[in-house]
């Protein structure tokens, strides 16, 4: 029998780039194949030639055995191959049912849409893979976890044989990550094959059929579970050893340096993103806030930083009152922001890398004399500031556009650590990087913390925030339901609180009602 | 489990407990002072004992309904005693999600109070009046339609005042050439169509800013009509070119025999019934059928909806046309409908109030021909104040919707929903 899927010789060139450089890949039916590659490693690409939303430049696509042109989504869907994106394509005040078929819908006479019958289509699906999904809910009112099943449905619904899911993990908590692998496994056991794309290496281990690891465009080969483990993976996908712990040393936690209480923030349309929550950091440590995207950790930032203004509570760095202040009071004051999205809010992608490199500083001797800027400063600072920090780049002149997200990242960390800070605010400082760029934030971070320097770190990868924090806060709604010890506390324990459920409550509703105790810090 | 060390369940949501207690008194105490404000100025002012009288068959209507007469203190009275009983309850528990209603409700007290007492020792005519809001709804509400349509599709449409007003010049010139209404409403309704496809072509094609795509269109419109009016139409020597004629009245059967509400509703020429018309057939459209469901989703997020295989440009195509087809039939309602020939500027304003009416009706058709309603009863009243010798300008009294409509665009009242992709061009990858 052939092959559910198979890419063969597959090359796309993007402007100055080999994305895609003659990959073969075989899924065969029935199992789950793990795609796994760094950001930027060509995985994307490969699954959006194979959904029809770009053209390959060379290569072929056989669908059991026979040859399909793909050249958009309807023909990648006819021939049976789905996609949940990672970013879902839902609308969200559409009911379950409109969702599921738009673009494929049940109507009676001349196009009036017939949703009893395209509902109780969508609960056999749900009924036959335990979906658990009620086709008259609205999407705006699902949890993420049950929206991806949605998305899943849209596929099932459509007679899809081959579901590609893009990173499906990053927006789930690890409970909703098992059942998102059971689901799977119900998936693969009615004869559906899953190509599964990720760069997360203990999934991969635990659910794969099969994995095929690529690097800069190219398959670089192609193993099981069984045969392979975590370093052999992570060898692959990065091209050298890769050290995966971070190494920390123990340290006491000095003086309170930032201290929040009852901060209450609105996010732009108005509802409450971070809800009365109270915290200290102190010197020389991280505490780390895990929780799952959007949750209120963005709001949160903004207003530690001054870019919101809090509707209720006290923010304090090192005892001044800094809740109303403006971004550059809080800055001169000694904090420094790694914002989440490095290229909206971290750089002037435009500019030369010498003048983001002093974008909170510029108006300051020696970078200015009165209303003019001292260029020569300014470039003398950059160069040196481009060898300290290792930007790889051509000159200093060179835009921030230019340079690949790890360099734009370290412009920032360079510009950030460049001057004496007390409180460093790492907003999702490795997103998107690859390992090597991720390695090396990580020990700037740790070197800041071993300085002395307060760190608060949010980041909604739950290993890094184990890996680097001394506490860890979990937001869950805007609201702090623990503060734990890194140490101490497992996956397991943080992935209920990530989830809303707390030692006291009942599935998880919104009151925590574990009772307060003394902070451990 | 050694987990929890720290929450702070105590101070969980005060900041927005705060808001919310602060909304509702605040809303309570305008309860109040519009009651105090029916004793001490309305009731204060008042000679003992005086009567209002209102008519309700308006003029030269055969259906007749008897006079309403009523002592205008004791009404007062009641009136000014429920919004206080209303004050009262919110301030102490609140109306919750009844809110928006009672407020709705509140102010319908309070005009009806005010209307009362400027009548006092007079009469006006109820019926007429709210005869008069309806035919001056009827443009607002078509206005409104051709936003909807365009706006449910994701493209914003600032341009229906000059569709319809290039409409209302092309209906004009067609109708005069044919002798033939109908002609004209056809050449008028392609005339809005030709508009929509320029504001496509600009918007979704070229992906200018919509607003600025829309802005263009109307200072084109305004500039190009007057233009053509003044050199030619308003000259005696083409007199021929400005006379279209107008939709007779409608006498509906039976119906329009009925007291009071028959005249109101059952007695117009067809562009009353035409909008009650479209108003249930696009409300239909769009949440019942493929049409609308596709229509709705390029609006809320084009990107799923292409991965679907939904064609996004042909749909927002597809709905600008139509939409300016609706300003073009609303704009015929100027020149065939309501005054039987062409002046310069003729829509005065009326399709940027239509846009309005949409906003306020939050993107529905329904709720937007009730907002137009409520634009067309204040137009009606203004005209009507200014007979009555209200201590007041009656251009203070065309004001209230618009102050009405700012209110409820700033949130006041709650935000409506907008589609997602609202104004956003897209941009395949």
């Amino acid at each position: 029998m052939a092959s559910a899927l198979e890419l063969r010789g597959i090359t796309k060139r993007f402007p100055g780039v080999l994305a895609n450089d003659h990959i073969d890949l075989t899924v065969e039916q029935g199992e789950i194949h793990a795609l796994l590659g760094e950001n930027g490693a060509g995985k994307t690409t490969l699954m959006n030639i194979l959904y029809g939303l770009y053209r390959p430049d060379e290569g072929e696509i056989f669908i059991n055995g026979e040859k399909k042109i793909i050249h958009s989504p309807i023909d990648a869907i006819k021939g049976g191959v789905g996609m949940v994106h990672q970013h879902f394509m839902l609308v969200p005040v559409f009911s379950v049912t409109d969702n599921v078929m738009l673009g494929e819908e049940y109507t009676k006479y001349g196009g009036v849409l017939d949703r009893e019958r395209a509902a109780k289509r969508i609960r056999e699906i749900s009924d036959t893979y335990k979906l658990n999904i009620d086709p008259n809910a609205f999407i705006k009112d699902l949890p993420v976890g049950l929206q991806q099943r949605v998305e899943i449905i849209k596929l099932l619904f459509r007679e899809a044989d081959i579901l590609i899911m893009d990173e499906p993990t990053a927006v789930l908590t690890p409970q909703e990550v098992d059942e998102l692998f059971k689901i799977m496994h119900t998936l693969i056991s009615q004869g559906k094959s899953i190509i599964f794309i990720t760069h997360k290496l203990g999934e991969v281990l635990e659910i794969a059929d099969r994995i095929t690891v690529i690097r800069g465009g190219k398959v670089i080969g192609t193993t099981t579970p069984q045969e392979s483990d975590m370093n052999d993976l992570a060898t692959m996908m990065v091209g050298r050893d890769v050290r995966l712990e971070v190494d920390k040393e123990e340290q006491k936690a000095g003086e309170v340096v930032l201290s929040v209480k009852d901060l209450t923030v609105l996010d732009p349309r108005g509802a409450v993103a971070v809800d009365g929550i109270s915290f200290d950091v102190r010197s020389g440590e991280v505490l780390g806030f895990a929780g799952v995207q959007g949750n209120g950790q963005t709001e949160l930032v903004r207003a530690l930083t001054g870019l919101l203004n809090p509707i209720d509570g006290e923010v304090r760095l090192n005892g001044e009152d800094i809740t109303h202040a403006s971004p550059r009071k809080v800055t001169e004051l000694g904090t420094a922001h790694i914002p989440e999205d490095r290229q909206k809010d971290g750089l002037t992608l435009s500019f030369p890398i010498s003048d983001n490199l002093v974008l909170n500083t510029y108006y300051l001797p020696p970078f200015s004399r009165y209303a003019w800027m001292q260029q020569k400063e300014i470039v003398r600072n950059a160069k040196e500031l481009v060898q300290k920090f290792d930007v790889r780049t051509p000159s200093v002149f060179t835009p921030a556009s230019s340079l690949s997200g790890g360099n734009q990242q370290k412009v920032i960390v360079a510009r950030e650590f460049s001057r004496p800070i007390k409180l460093l605010i790492a907003s999702q400082p490795t997103r998107g990087l690859d390992v090597g760029s991720i390695e090396y934030i990580h020990k700037q971070l740790i070197n800041k913390r071993d300085e002395g320097c307060a760190i608060l770190l949010v980041s909604t990868e739950l290993d890094e925030v184990m890996q680097l924090s001394d506490r860890i806060a979990v937001i869950y709604r805007g609201k702090i339901l623990a503060i734990v010890d890194a140490k101490t506390t497992s996956k397991a324990a943080l992935g209920l609180l990530m989830a809303g459920i707390t030692a006291g409550s009942e599935e998880g509703n919104k009151s925590p009602a574990t009772p307060d105790q003394v902070s451990a810090g | 489990m050694n987990t929890a060390i720290e929450t702070n369940g105590k101070t969980v949501g005060k900041g927005i407990r705060n808001r919310a207690r602060n909304r509702r008194i605040i809303m309570g105490v305008v309860f109040l002072a519009a009651a105090a404000f029916i004793w001490l100025v309305f009731s204060a002012n008042l000679a003992p004992g005086a009567v209002t009288k209102y008519v309700m068959t308006p003029g030269g209507s055969t259906a007749l309904a008897p006079d309403w007469v009523f002592t205008t203190s004791v009404y007062l009275n009641i009136i000014a005693g429920m919004l206080t009983l209303a004050g009262a309850y919110q301030i102490i528990r609140g109306f919750g999600k009844y809110t928006n209603g009672v407020l709705a409700l509140v102010a319908g007290l309070f005009i009806f109070g005010f209307l009362s007492w400027a009548t006092a020792g007079g009469q006006t005519n109820l019926a007429g009046l709210l005869r008069v809001m309806v035919v001056r709804s009827v443009p607002l509400t078509l206005g409104a339609l051709s936003g909807i349509l365009c706006e449910r599709a994701g493209v914003v449409n600032i341009a229906i005042e000059g569709m319809m007003l290039t409409a209302a010049f092309v209906s004009t010139v067609f109708a005069s050439l044919a002798h033939n209404l109908w002609v004209g409403l056809l050449a008028g309704v392609l005339a809005g169509g030709v508009m929509g496809v320029i504001h496509g072509v600009l918007s979704i094609k070229y992906k200018i800013n919509q607003i600025i795509s829309g802005t263009v269109i109307n200072i084109f419109a305004t500039g190009i009509t007057s233009y053509l009016s003044s050199k030619y139409i308003q000259k005696t020597q083409f007199q021929y070119l400005n006379e279209p004629g107008m939709f007779p009245q409608i006498q509906v059967p039976l119906l329009s025999r009925i007291p009071f509400i028959g005249p109101i509703l059952f007695s117009h020429n067809m562009y009353v019934f035409a909008m009650i018309f479209f108003v249930a057939l696009l409300t239909f459209l769009l949440y019942k059928t493929r049409w609308g469901l596709r229509l709705r989703s390029v609006g809320e997020h084009p990107k799923a909806a292409d991965t679907l295989g939904i064609n996004v440009f042909r749909t927002r195509y597809m709905a600008v046309i139509l939409g300016g087809m609706m300003a073009g039939f609303a704009g015929t309602y100027f020149s065939l409908g309501s005054s039987g020939r062409f002046d310069e500027v003729m829509t005065a304003g009326r399709g940027f109030i239509g846009l309005a009416a949409m906003i306020f009706g939050n993107w529905n058709p329904i709720g937007s021909m009730g907002a137009g309603m409520l634009f067309g009863f204040f137009d009606s009243l203004s005209v009507k104040a200014s007979l009555l010798q209200v201590p007041l300008p009656s251009e203070f009294l065309g004001m209230a919707p618009y102050l009405a409509t700012i209110i409820v665009l700033a949130g006041v009242v709650g935000r409506g929903q907008m589609p997602a992709a609202d104004g956003e061009p897209y941009e395949k990858e």
